[in-house]
Parts: structure tokens; sequence; C-alpha cells
């Protein structure tokens, strides 16, 4: 996977990137892509009866064809947002607020991202439903048995993420979809983990709604998608309004909107970022997602197999097979260490990754996250682990 | 003084904290100080009588860095009246913003004379100081 680096400008900066769970670097044609946009045809979307406005329609709207086919959605069933945190919350205030009832249930894990948990909970003060959770294994995994215990007949959610951000677990989605469905219940999945890493298929998997960002799959900042499958996007209540999505008005009582998708994309979009986001498809779709995903695991136990070596080192997720890998080191603050390998032009995260629930469960409030993407290398890990293996030279040089 | 030793300090101070055994059974006056953009959470425990920090500690999860300063500014201030510890903090504070200030007033803090040169561990020294501060100038009004 090494060729692939010198398609990333951001290399030239001899940095050693190993945060990719915040966000990923770019590649060349989505630069080129965004550049493009902005120096040859900047124009508005959904407006123009000129050329260059009918070129950013039509770039537009095949961005959004290759997301759809690149999770095998129906092209109407991909919206553009500004990334998972706003798909989450559209979801949350555009669809179940006004299905669920007081006294409903919506299962999340102490382990989701923020974007995952808030939402809920607020939700919850407004309208008395109840957020459970589903307990973790000992490996802090959720599993088919585990699900079906927290499930009663209140249950009209699962919202969670695809892959965590800082375990870093793989969830059984299809299963998970499987008795779900068989259940009446929901599925909301946050794919701002798993979509970068791994394909998806929301039609083999039936997975209800999915949220992911672009910035996080080699995409740019800014933009994210909202799948939902058709029947549930159309009772989708818009939060905002405006332009690009009406299709008449005359009074507040003769508003007619748009279909699907325009329907959910008030004002103008972030066209650049959705035709950087498109090329960021074009991109992991030629390298291959199952390349990904397998290079990324082999890349990923490389890594664990050498940390487990050094005493000190109490890695927090061992069991997980994404390119996550979390530990602590005895008596060095998580943010010391990476102050240290900062030092050496290496990135890595320090902190609760916005999992705040996520210490109560295991006890450990902060981490240390490693989190590879397919550029990263063997010779990255071994200059990682070789700065980590000398316990002395980091208390020395961590201030 | 050379950068070893200033290391030396700072190793120590978060290795072996002043006073770091702060709780809520004191019934002390609790402040805390933590920061979102580093991870940094401190809670500091102050008893001020007569004018006076009779007794201050903290507890928490902080870096190094963060924990030393803290250890310094306990060992710096206890028993020291409210107005002169503000004067200390003052002074120091004026010290990590790159202003005038008196380097005799800084005691084991001068092992943080050239911490401005790295910003981004500017708000770990600084992030004990900014919350007993403001206890402080709430006893100094009185
Ligand atoms: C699991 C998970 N969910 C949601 C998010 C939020 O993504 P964004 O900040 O792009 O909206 C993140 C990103 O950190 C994440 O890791």
């Amino acid at each position: 996977m090494k060729e692939y680096r010198y398609d990333f400008p951001m290399f030239n900066n001899n940095i050693i990137y190993l945060d990719n769970g915040a966000t990923t670097f770019k590649p060349n044609s989505v630069i080129d892509a965004v550049n493009d946009y902005y120096k040859n045809y900047s124009a508005n979307a959904h407006r123009g009866d000129y050329t260059i406005s009918y070129k950013v329609d039509v770039n537009y709207e095949n961005a959004r064809k290759k997301v759809a086919d690149f999770i095998n959605a129906e092209f109407e069933e991909v919206v553009f947002t500004s990334g998972t945190t706003e798909s989450l919350n559209m979801i949350v205030n555009g669809f179940f607020k006004k299905l669920l009832e007081p006294g409903d249930e919506v299962l999340i894990t102490k382990s989701e991202h923020a974007s995952n948990v808030l939402p809920w909970f607020k939700l919850a003060k407004e309208t008395n439903i109840k957020i459970s959770y589903i307990e973790l294994d000992e490996n802090l995994h959720v599993t088919i048995e585990n699900l079906i215990n927290s499930v009663n007949e209140r249950t009209k959610v699962i919202s969670i993420a695809g892959i965590t951000n800082v375990v870093g677990d793989e969830r059984p989605i299809d299963e998970i979809c499987k008795f779900a469905h068989a259940n009446n219940i929901f599925v909301v999945i946050d794919g701002a983990q798993l979509v970068p890493h791994k394909k998806v298929d929301v039609k083999k998997s039936d997975i209800d709604f999915l949220a992911f960002s672009g910035h996080k799959m080699c995409g740019p900042t800014g933009i994210g998608v909202l799948y939902g499958k058709k029947e549930f996007l159309d009772k989708l209540e818009p939060i905002n309004m405006g332009g690009g999505m009406n299709e008449s008005f005359d009074s507040e009582n003769e508003v007619y909107l748009k279909e699907l998708p325009n329907r959910l994309e008030a004002g103008t979009p972030n066209i650049a970022g959705a035709i950087g986001l498109g090329a960021a498809v074009d991109y992991l779709s030629k390298i291959g997602m199952n390349n990904i995903f397998n290079y990324e695991k082999k890349l990923k136990s490389y890594l664990v197999d050498k940390l487990i070596k050094l005493s000190y080192i109490d890695i927090i997720n061992l069991e997980s097979d994404s390119g996550i890998v979390s530990f602590n080191i005895d008596g060095i603050f998580s943010q010391d260490v990476a102050f240290y390998l900062n030092k050496y032009n290496i990135c890595v995260r320090a902190g609760n990754h916005c999992a705040k629930i996520l210490k109560k469960e295991t006890g450990i409030k902060n981490s240390i996250r490693v989190s590879l993407y397919f550029y990263n290398t063997y010779e990255e890990i071994d200059k990682l682990v070789e700065l980590l293996s000398d316990k002395e030279k980091i208390m020395k040089e961590m201030i | 003084m050379d950068n070893e030793f200033k290391r030396e300090i700072i190793l120590e101070n978060f290795q072996h904290p002043f006073n770091k055994d702060g709780n809520d059974e004191l019934n002390y006056e609790k402040v805390n100080s933590n920061n979102e953009s580093c991870i940094d959470n401190i809670d500091i425990y102050v008893n001020i009588k007569n004018n006076t920090i009779e007794d201050i500690r903290f507890n928490g999860e902080a870096c190094a860095i963060s924990t030393a300063s803290t250890s310094i500014m306990l060992k710096n201030i206890i028993n020291k009246s409210v107005k002169d510890s503000i004067k200390y903090i003052e002074n120091f504070m004026n010290m990590v913003n790159e202003l005038e200030y008196d380097e005799n007033l800084l005691n084991e803090a001068v092992a943080f004379t050239e911490i401005y040169k790295q910003q981004n561990r500017k708000t770990c020294v600084t992030l004990p100081y900014i919350g007993i501060l403001k206890i402080l100038k709430k006893y100094d009004k009185q």
C-alpha cells in the first residue's frame, strides 16, 4: 500500500500520521477536484441557466451517484450534510422526534461518540423517551446475546456505531438489523469509523439509517452523508427550510417541498465538498475497500504484537479488529506521551476521544489512540515502537 | 539554571506532588480547572481563614506539566495571605505571558520560565492558576 503515499502531499511534511480516526489526509485527486470546481466552474447548483452552472449540477449529482454506489444505496437515498454529526441530529430530530412516544426506548452503548449520544439525550429530555444501554462484554464489544437481553417491548431504536472510535470494535450489523427488524426496531448506524475502512452495503445489511463524514475517508471537511431507506427519508422532516428544497410557496399554508434528496438540502450546498467526496470515493474504490480493511488489520496486528512485549504498556482494546489501538503507559499521562511523540513528528491522539461515558464503564479516563489508515506503513510502526520502547527516554523528553 | 535541573523539578513534582490528596470530605472551597483542548482535569480544595490560605490541596488527572505546576503553586501559596498569593499568581502569569516579572518570587516555579516557547504547553502550566485566582479575588474584595 506504500505506493499510495505519493498521492498525498501531506506526506511531503515528513509526518507520521496516526490519528486517522480524527481525520485523514487528502490525495491529489480530491484536492484537484475541489480546486477544479473553484477555478473552472465556480457557480451555484440547481439554478443556473448557463454552462458552468449546468456543469455544477451534473458534477454535484454525479458525486451523489458515486456515494450511492459506494454503499449500494439508491440515488435519492443519499443526502449531503456537513458530516456525521449533522446527519445523526437530522435523524434524531427530523424522524424519531415525531415517531417516538413517551416511554419508548432507544438503545445505545457506553462506547458511543458524543454525536450519537447527545442528540438522543436532548430528545429524551424533550419527549420523555428513555435511553438504555446495551451491556458491553468483557472486551467492551456488543454481542447479539447482550443485545437481545437489552430489548423490551418499548425498544424502538438501536443507534450504535458500526466501528467505535476508542475501542475500535466492529459491531455485527447484519445480525443486529435482522434481529431488530424482526422485532419492529429501527437501526441507526454511526458509520464515521466504519465507512472509511470497510465495504458497507446498506441493502445487504438492511440498515435503516447510516451517517458518515467525508473527511475521515480522504474527502474534504464539511461534507458528510445521511443515508436512509427511501420510505423513512420521505417521512424525515427537514430541519432547515429555505431555497433549493421547496417546489413553491404562496402563504404559510401552501408550501410545497421538492422530492428527495433535495427536500433535505436547504440552501446552497457544500458543492466543492460533495465533488471532493465523489473523488474520494473513486479513489478508495480504486484501491478496493477489502484491500484497505485487510491491510489495516495486518498493520494493527503488527503493532499490537510489538506493543504487547512492553511490560509497562496496557492495551485497552486487544480484541478489536479495526485499525485502532488504544493504550496507556504505566505512570505516564496519555497527553504527555502524545507531546513526546510529537517531538518526533508523530501524531497520535490522547484523551477520552469524545466517548465520555465510556470512562465509567472501563475506569479508564484517558488513553493514547493510534488509528491507522491504508497509507500507514510497517516502517512507521517500527519508528513508533522504537520511541515507546524506552520508558526512561519518554520520561525525560515528555517535558 | 540549566534545563536539566528544571526538568528534574518538574518531574519530581509530577511523581511526588505536594498535597495531592484533596477530597470533598474536607469541606473546603473547591474549584475545578479543566481544559477542553487539553484533557487535564484538576480539583483544588482551599481553606481560607482570616484572609490567609490555611490549607490547600488538589486532586485529579493531569499531565506532568499541569500536575507539577499545581504542586508548585500550592507550595508557593499555602500559609500566605490572600493578597500575597494573588501577587505571586500575577507575577507567575506575567512570566508565562512574556511580560516583566520578578524571578525571586517564583521559587520552584522557575522551572517554567521557558515554557512560553512551547505554545501548546502554556495551557497546561496555567491551568491551576486560573481557577484559584477566581476564588482569591472573591476574598480579596471582602
Ligand atoms: C464514531 C464517531 N461518530 C461520530 C463522529 C463525528 O464525526 P464528525 O465530527 O465528522 O461529525 C466521529 C468523529 O470523531 C466518530 O469517530
